[in-house]
């Protein structure tokens, strides 16, 4: 177990590396020079060559990369060039905001989306078969922000079940109400995607051999759809949600938006519109940190519904 | 002919026939087929199906609501709203089928190439498309938005950067699994030049897969395009974007909501037109999925 954990740990660094080069690439090669930008296009050619040096862009490119890469791993990601504090101070405050989110959201998708799957996938081409497939189907093709438009319009507009702006304030009402309509926005998308994969995973195993002995010996056909098949399904369903990571990240920052939540999207869209160069390459680095840290996770559940899954 | 597990899906001479089978026996793709046939066709006909102009300005009537004159309303600015509607149809799909046609065609050829080359080449191309895919697409479409400008070509750009790794790993694998079989070692026993096995007998092989993917993916970067243009990354207004009309009126939405839930429709329509599509079709090209049997 250690020396998995430990073996895991290094493939991550490895990965991190590797997303942190494409993040310094994606920064510097792209044009736009930050100091051009922040002090316009008039500024004189001595205040770009002091700012330069203020932000270390007149060292050579290599010795930017390790100093980015150095400063990166210590945590040290800079000042934001717009408000002057550290980012990963303004990083830390709204990422439980996000975090909160993405996970009620995930639950969601996984509580309506499991069951959903497996009722579609013993129902093969049958009526509620085809209503799921047409639904999830739909689900997925909403856009987040369409949805999300559409959700706000009806409950917080139309009917005001919820406030229109979502966030929170000090009690467990308040919390919960805020709470709400962004993780069903998100949740229902997680289920459309969750409801498809784990069909698909069901039909697979519930024509195994061992699915046929079951049911041979006298097992109950429950507990042969949910021990036996699910639990073989499992592997597929755990390791497509987690490639959903990306798909969910980017579906939150329009959840952000539209239900004007705090959160990396919101900071993100910030960053972009006033060119905050340290505070874009910091919000970058807690993205791949995301996508790692998931990665591991995924691994680790592996083993959980998997005994045949070593972790060695 | 192939055991049941085996990736090796396509016979070159069954891929067409059976795309065409495969919408005749699903009717959901069908519809899906359909739907998207008909939302070309007005994105083509835009000038003939409305008289007026999506960037003429009338604001005596700014903000009426849907009726004969105006079928869907008008905007802030007064502007017909069907007129917009129709004509940024046309930029959707444009930046989604040219965005869609750049990832495939660079995709594929990366796939393929790391596929029949195998090694060092394959294992860094492959480390280069994993670090790809696992960064948040909408993320890394907006970064090079707005560092290169939201014009047409860098929005195609970037969303084909986004969806070129998902290309290079559909390719690479059937590549790999032909490269064991007879057919090929036979091309190469009759001393074919490799380029010409990939194109004449690699391709073709892997097209069906490829057309599938490709339909799944157009959903995906119109979904990306109207995305970008929401946050303020899309083509620069007055342009008419579905994205860039939902936004503007979403700041409208308190009290002329069809602003934003029309173009959302719109777009909502087309992603699920191609998903349909894609889904049968998918269903139709991969025997495992058939199943059962």
């Amino acid at each position: 177990m250690l020396a998995y954990l430990v073996r895991r740990t290094m493939l991550a660094v490895v990965t991190g590396l590797a997303v942190l080069t494409l993040v310094f690439c994606i920064v510097r090669i792209l044009p736009g020079k930050p100091s051009h930008v922040i002090l316009g296009d008039f500024a004189s050619q001595a205040a770009i060559e002091a700012l330069d040096k203020r932000l270390g862009l007149d060292r050579p490119i290599w010795a930017q990369y390790v100093e980015f890469i150095h400063k990166s791993a210590m945590g040290d990601w800079g000042v934001s060039m717009v408000t002057d504090r550290p980012v990963i101070d303004e990083i830390l405050r709204v990422l439980p905001w996000t975090l909160e989110l993405t996970i009620v959201a995930l639950a969601i998708g996984v509580v309506l989306g499991v069951p959903l799957g497996v009722w579609a996938a013993l129902r093969r081409n049958g009526a509620a078969d085809y209503a799921i497939r047409v639904a999830s189907l739909l689900g997925l093709s909403f856009p987040a922000f369409v949805s999300a438009v559409l959700l706000l319009l009806l409950f917080a507009i139309q009917w005001s079940w919820f406030p229109v702006i979502s966030a929170r304030t000090g009690s467990l009402t308040a919390w919960v109400q805020s709470l709400t309509l962004p993780a069903i926005n998100l949740g229902l998308i997680n289920a459309a995607y969750i409801t498809r994969v784990t069909r698909s995973a069901m039909l697979e195993v519930l024509h195994e051999d061992y699915v046929r002995t079951a049911r041979a010996k006298g097992v109950p056909w429950g507990a042969v759809v949910w021990r036996h098949a699910l639990g073989n399904a499992m592997i597929p369903i755990v390791t497509v949600v987690g490639l959903f990571l990306g798909i969910l990240i980017g579906n939150s920052v329009l959840t952000e938006i539209v239900f004007n939540r705090p959160g990396l999207g919101k900071l993100i869209v910030g960053a972009l519109n006033q060119r905050d160069y340290t505070m874009l390459q910091a919000l970058m680095v807690t993205y791949t940190l995301l996508v790692v840290v998931v990665n591991v996770l995924t691994d680790l559940v592996y083993g959980l519904v998997d005994p045949r899954v070593k972790l060695q | 002919m192939t055991s049941i597990g085996t990736p090796v899906p396509f016979d070159s001479h069954a891929a067409q026939p059976s795309l065409v089978r495969a919408f005749r026996a699903n009717l959901l793709s069908l519809i899906g087929l359909v739907l998207f046939l008909a939302v070309m066709l007005v994105a083509a006909a835009a000038p003939l199906l409305t008289a007026y102009d999506p960037f003429v300005q009338d604001v005596t009537h700014k903000l009426a609501s849907p009726s004969a004159a105006h079928l869907f309303g008008t905007d802030e600015y007064g502007r017909d709203i069907w007129a917009r509607m129709i004509y940024g149809a046309r930029l959707s799909l444009l930046i989604g089928l040219a965005s869609t046609v750049v990832a495939i065609v660079v995709g594929s050829l990366i796939g393929i190439v790391a596929g029949r080359y195998g090694g060092r080449l394959d294992a860094f191309a492959m480390q280069v498309m994993d670090v790809l895919l696992a960064f948040p697409s909408l993320i890394l479409g907006m970064i090079v938005v707005a560092m290169l400008g939201p014009s047409l070509a860098n929005i195609i750009l970037a969303i084909a950067l986004t969806s070129v790794p998902a290309f290079a790993r559909i390719a690479r694998a059937p590549t790999i699994a032909l490269k064991g079989r007879d057919f090929i070692e036979a091309c190469r026993s009759l001393g074919l030049s490799t380029p010409r096995i990939l194109v004449r007998h690699v391709l073709p092989n892997i097209f069906a897969e490829i057309l599938v993917m490709g339909s799944l993916w157009l959903a995906n970067a119109i979904r990306t395009e109207a995305s970008l243009a929401f946050i303020g990354l899309g083509l620069r207004p007055p342009t008419p974007t579905w994205g860039g009309m939902i936004r503007e009126g979403f700041d409208n939405i308190l009290d002329s909501a069809w602003l934003a839930v029309v173009p959302g429709t719109a777009v909502l329509i087309v992603i699920f037109s191609l998903n349909l599509i894609g889904d049968g079709l998918r269903d139709a090209v991969d025997p495992k999925l058939k199943g059962g049997e």
